[in-house]
């Protein structure tokens, strides 16, 4: 049987040793790691029982990666065109239905062209689910960190997000998700490995068949290549897509069948099948 | 100090200075009432008292907003008072839906000037993902006026607080002389809406009652209205 | 396997698939009759009960439900009604009222149904008598579907108002804002500009009126069935005709309204309280306040759609209500998630529980009077488990992390450390602290221990599950009644108290917090053998189309039975959502709870429930 009184002093024990260890726990940190772990950093660590408040417009916490607030477009800096082709799969895919593309037309033929004429988020339906960025399949929308957006009064203006709006280069896209532009590159390079082969592939099935027989026809015209041929090429991984392979840790986010990715550590025997585009295939 | 610029010539604030008809000209930009401002402001963006009103699921991270990590009481917004009578600030943290709305213009009502309203998050600015549903107001500014709309599902707390930090700096450009609250009449009490077959806005009750009567006669008018009593 | 797409079909003409699904009649297996539906079937005659489609059996003489009602549950000992949803057959014209009946020691769930016609006959025997956790849901029936239970004690509107015109969720009940059956939605591509919903509505807002409808002239008050089933004898005499209590002091009655703005009550619940003097003698509970319309904006989306509207259903767990959802269309569509998902999904899910648990410890002491101080602890251990959840998944609360067959994301090894050092280091101490910091407070013990007391047999009656019901003495938790997912793999308990108070329902939350980090622990040591990165099985799709069926699938979440009844069509989105929420239910057990207890008691029974509305209103 207890004192009555003790259960209220144990808990008030509790409280005096959250007060104490706000002060001792700032003191373990003087000379040891001040200065090379920032604060909010060293606040939001779990080992920290200290203070844990993060003084926000001085101080913020750092986003993660995966962190998802409004979508936004990407413009490849190096052609200075958005990536987007106006497939409407994140206008399908959007829960709330918040998007709304307008697909450009040829002037002249009245045919689609591969790109957006207009594109509307409306931030106030928008419920950053990012379903949009983990679905397109030419990464040309992703997950924006910026979460200070307010608006004043006028709502309907401001926060209704137009092209213009949205559009972001890809250094940005970069800069914010460097994981998920290492796994870009990789992939981009192994396209390329790709395509390089299969056009060698191709030359060199071309020059058998010339040898063979000496009425060459289409050897051009076919050579531009829509479909890069899958046999032996596959697995010969370019030399960049192995180099940047460290970077990309054993997960590279939002994306199906890894199976081709791993085996770039041990690149040199190319045994995997062939089964890339990582990325749901567009047929475009 | 931001107080410096409260009434900064070209700034929108000065200009309704000017055109107020009931300022004499030579009291324009009159030292005293740009100080007497700059103290009013200092202290009332920094003792504001939000209501603790929470709506949904944004009220979590509201919460979390007043706790320990990100500690609004820093901006000397110290309580939360459940009382509308002890609140300046409504923080419409959720999606309103078409029950709630009358008791959310009631609570406004009750707030004592000056008030300031919040909206937190998708469904409070524009009705959200929720927006078609058949219970859900699309932005609570269809009832009530608002100061800082806040866009995200929910916003981050560090999004809230930078919210506050834009609805201090809009305090900043009020002036005493300006302010609607210590005018004739005060601000106009929002009437509450009805609970009939749908919401009803009061304000609009006789708009809706023209056109329904025309409606009743051509019923071509009435499609896309056409939900009778089941 | 699910049938995917994963082309961008680039015609719009590729797109519609509704048409064609109504030429193409789905193939409808009937339900296979276990020995308790043949017991049944014994009982009452072959005629009266016949194999429904797809699942369960058919009461074709609605007269008899409640005889069935009561065999079931006297019988063949199915005590607790779980769910009782209704489905809006259009095509075929009826209503079907369906019904979830379960043993308290496990297994499958044992369905029944009946079918009403669309018009006025829909009228159905309530089982209420029987089954009193039944009574809510019988009114949600009663609200969104228009089917009239009769010997019902108190059939009013529970989510929407008494005046609101029509039953929301017949299919061919329109919203003002209704655009089109099933989303995607034709105008947002290839020819989207954009165009407010607003500005496509008559009324320039999301209302509706009756033709005719004059507002001037209304004068309904939504509140009035609630005060008059409430108001007893009104004293007509005055002042003296009011009896003395037993302690001789004369009081008046008094309905007091709390909510729904009180700082209480957990967001917009009202609780409307009947006092004689400060004991409670009457309570009805006014829900809906936000009633945001899942099911029927489910019923729009695809199946991918609605995940992440799962998490803002219970916004403190929302992958507990992912994995439900998930769990569930899995079933119909035969898919079998990966190893590591798997895994992924139980850590999410325990850590999830976690900090809805340390939540609602930390509200709780708040609506004991100990403001702020333990709940502002609490919530920093909750910061940090949000933390991973952030890195994770990308969100602090809205996670959106399950998928068809598996996670959105694998984890990385950093994050993978970051929760062995909150399952190893710091939560354990965390919890010892919080046991610390209360347990043996005489103030807590004093204001809480027989508050609120409900046994085990009334709690069972009331359909109650989770923490409450086992702080009751009942061992009931779906992950060992109805194991889903991989639980059966891992070495854990299911903590029981007998106390039934608010004391034991707040010390059975401790205990489940340490079961979960014993799951955690031993998941986080057995994810090391799954192939990293393997974490969607199938392909990944964005349409998915589950067959024909009907799945009523369960999750044990941190509130309770968490359970969805979905029915497909064969097509890209749910025909039926339904949504058996625990916290709506429990809710239901709360007047018993509190009748004859203080109403400062009330607070704390409520607080001890750990309700929370998105749930309970939907
Ligand atoms: S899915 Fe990607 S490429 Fe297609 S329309 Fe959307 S942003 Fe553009
Ligand atoms: S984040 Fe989700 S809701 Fe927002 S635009 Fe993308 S898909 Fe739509
Ligand atoms: S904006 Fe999102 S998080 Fe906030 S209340 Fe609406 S659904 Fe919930």
């Amino acid at each position: 049987m207890n004192l009555p009184g003790t259960g209220i002093l144990k808990g008030l024990g509790v409280t005096l040793k959250h007060f104490i260890v706000t002060y001792t726990e700032d003191f373990k940190y003087i000379g040891k790691k001040a200065g090379v772990e920032p604060r909010p950093l060293r606040r939001s660590n779990p080992s920290n029982h200290g203070i844990v408040t993060v003084q926000y417009p001085d101080e913020h916490l750092p986003v993660p990666e995966n962190f998802r607030y409004i979508p936004f477009l990407v413009r490849d800096s190096a052609t200075g065109e958005d990536r987007c082709t106006s497939c409407g799969i994140c206008a399908k895919v959007c829960p709330p239905q918040c998007i709304w593309i307008v697909r450009t037309e040829d002037p002249v033929t009245h045919r689609p062209v591969p790109a957006p004429k207009e594109f509307y988020i409306d931030t106030t339906v928008c419920m950053n689910c990012g379903f949009c960025a983990e679905f397109c399949p030419f990464d040309a929308i992703k997950m924006d960190h910026k979460y200070e957006i307010t608006s004043e009064h006028n709502r309907s203006q401001e926060l209704l997000f137009d092209k213009d709006r949205l559009t972001m280069p890809d250094t940005y896209h970069a800069s914010i998700h460097p994981l998920d532009w290492a796994r870009e590159l990789q992939e981009k390079a192994a396209e390329e490995a790709k395509k390089k082969a299969a056009a060698e592939a191709k030359a060199a099935a071309d020059a058998r068949k010339a040898a063979a027989s000496a009425a060459s026809k289409p050897a051009s015209a076919t050579a531009g290549g829509a479909k890069p041929a899958p046999p032996a090429a596959g697995g010969a991984k370019s030399p960049a897509g192995q180099q940047s392979a460290p970077n990309v840790p054993s997960k590279p986010p939002a994306q199906p069948p890894p199976a081709a990715k791993p085996p770039a550590q041990q690149a040199p025997p190319p045994a995997t099948s062939p089964q890339d585009p990582p990325k749901p295939s567009a047929g475009s | 100090m931001a107080d410096t610029e409260t009434t900064q010539p070209g700034d929108g604030t000065g200009d309704a200075i000017q055109n107020d008809p009931r300022v004499p000209p030579e009291l324009d930009r009159n030292v005293f009432i740009t100080t007497l401002d700059a103290v009013y402001n200092w202290g009332r963006k920094r003792s504001m008292w939000p209501m603790l009103f929470g709506l949904a699921c944004c009220a979590i991270e509201m919460i979390c907003t007043a706790a320990a990590r990100f500690d609004l009481a820093r901006f000397g917004w110290e309580l939360m008072r459940p009382s509308p009578r002890q609140a300046d600030l409504m923080i419409v943290s959720g999606t309103v839906t078409k029950k709630m709305v009358p008791q959310i213009v009631r609570l406004y009502n009750q707030m004592p000037e000056p008030r300031y309203v919040v909206s937190m998050g998708a469904c409070a600015t524009g009705g959200g993902p929720f927006k078609e549903g058949y219970n859900v107001v699309s932005g609570i500014d269809k009832f009530i006026p608002v100061d800082i709309y806040i866009p995200g599902c929910p916003p981050r707390p560090e999004s809230l607080l930078h919210g506050f930090i834009k609805l201090q700096e809009m305090i900043d450009r009020q002036s005493v002389r300006t302010v609607p609250w210590y005018r004739p009449g005060g601000s106009d009490v929002i009437p509450v809406p009805l609970l009939g077959p749908d919401i009803i806005d009061v304000r609009r009750a006789s708009e809706i009652a023209e056109r329904n009567k025309v409606m009743a006669e051509s019923p071509a008018l009435a499609e896309g209205n056409a939900q009778g009593q089941a | 396997m699910a049938d995917v797409t994963t082309t961008p079909p680039l015609t719009p003409a590729a797109r519609p698939a509704r048409p064609e699904r109504a030429e193409k009649k789905p193939v409808i297996s009937m339900a296979t009759l276990t020995p308790e539906m043949v017991a049944m079937q014994q009982h009452f005659g072959e005629p009266v009960i016949q194999p429904a489609p797809f699942e369960g059996v058919l009461i074709t003489d609605t007269s008899k439900v409640p005889d069935v009602a009561l065999f079931v549950r006297d019988e063949l000992h199915l005590e607790m009604m779980t769910n009782v949803t209704c489905v809006d057959y259009i095509k075929e014209g009826y209503l079907e009222v369906v019904y979830h009946a379960q043993h308290i020691t496990g297994g499958a769930p044992l369905c029944f149904k009946a079918r009403v016609p669309r018009d006025e006959r829909a009228v159905l025997p309530s089982i209420t008598p029987y089954y009193p956790g039944a009574e809510f849901q019988e009114r949600e029936i009663y609200d969104l579907y228009g089917v009239r239970f009769t010997n019902h004690p108190d059939l009013r509107r529970i989510l929407l108002w008494e005046g609101f015109a029509g039953h929301p969720m017949r299919k061919d009940w329109h919203e003002a804002y209704y655009e089109q059956e099933n989303k995607p939605y034709d105008s947002r591509w290839p020819a989207g500009h954009h165009k407010l919903a607003e500005e496509r509505v008559p009324w320039g807002d999301n209302v509706q009126y009756p033709p005719g409808f004059d507002p001037t002239a209304y004068h309904g008050n939504p509140d009035e069935g609630l005060y008059n089933t409430m108001m007893s004898e009104a004293p007509t005499g005055g002042a003296a005709d009011i009896p003395f209590s037993e302690t001789g002091i004369r009081t008046d009655e008094l309905i007091v309204n709390m909510g729904p703005q009180h700082p209480s009550t957990h967001g917009v619940l009202r609780m409307v309280v009947k006092l004689d003097g400060e004991t409670i003698t009457d309570l009805k509970l006014v829900l809906g306040y936000l009633h945001r319309n899942h099911e029927q904006i489910a019923e729009r989306n695809t199946w991918l759609h609605n995940i992440p509207f799962t998490d803002r259903l219970d916004y403190l767990c929302g992958m507990a209500n992912e994995m439900g959802y998930v769990i569930g269309v899995e079933r119909l569509m035969k898919l079998q998630p990966t190893e590591r998902a798997e895994y992924l999904r139980v850590i999410m899910a325990e850590l999830t529980r976690i900090q809805s648990h340390f939540w609602s410890i930390g509200f709780l002491l708040n609506d004991l009077g100990a403001f702020y101080t333990p709940a502002l602890y609490f919530i920093t251990e909750r910061e940090f488990i949000l933390d991973v959840f952030d890195q994770v998944t990308g969100s602090r609360m809205m996670n959106n992390y399950m998928r068809f067959g598996g996670v959105a994301r694998d984890i990385l090894p950093e994050q993978l450390a970051r929760i062995r050092l909150l399952v190893n280091e710091r939560l354990p101490r965390a919890i010892d602290e919080l046991e610390r910091l209360l347990s043996d407070n005489e103030i807590l013990r004093a204001r809480t221990i027989g508050v609120g007391y409900m046994s085990a047999e009334r709690n069972i009656a009331y359909s109650v599950t989770g923490p409450l019901l086992r702080a009751s003495g009942v061992h009931y938790d779906i992950r060992r009644a109805d194991p889903y997912s991989i639980y059966n793999r891992f070495n854990f308990d299911i903590p029981v108290l007998y106390g039934g108070d608010v004391f034991d329902r707040y010390r059975i939350r401790i205990l489940e917090m340490r079961q979960s980090l014993r799951i955690l622990e031993q998941a986080l040591a057995q994810i090391d053998q799954t192939k990293p990165g393997d974490i969607q099985a199938g392909r990944k799709a964005y349409i998915h189309r589950a067959p024909a069926g009907e799945v009523y699938s369960r999750v044990e979440t941190p509130k309770g039975e968490l359970g969805f009844f979905l029915v497909s069509d064969g097509g890209q989105n749910a025909y039926r959502y339904h949504v058996r929420s625990s916290s709506f239910i429990n809710l239901g057990a709360v007047k018993e709870m509190t009748v004859g207890q203080k109403v400062a008691d009330a607070v704390i029974i409520l607080g001890s429930l750990d309700i929370v509305l998105g749930e309970v209103d939907r």
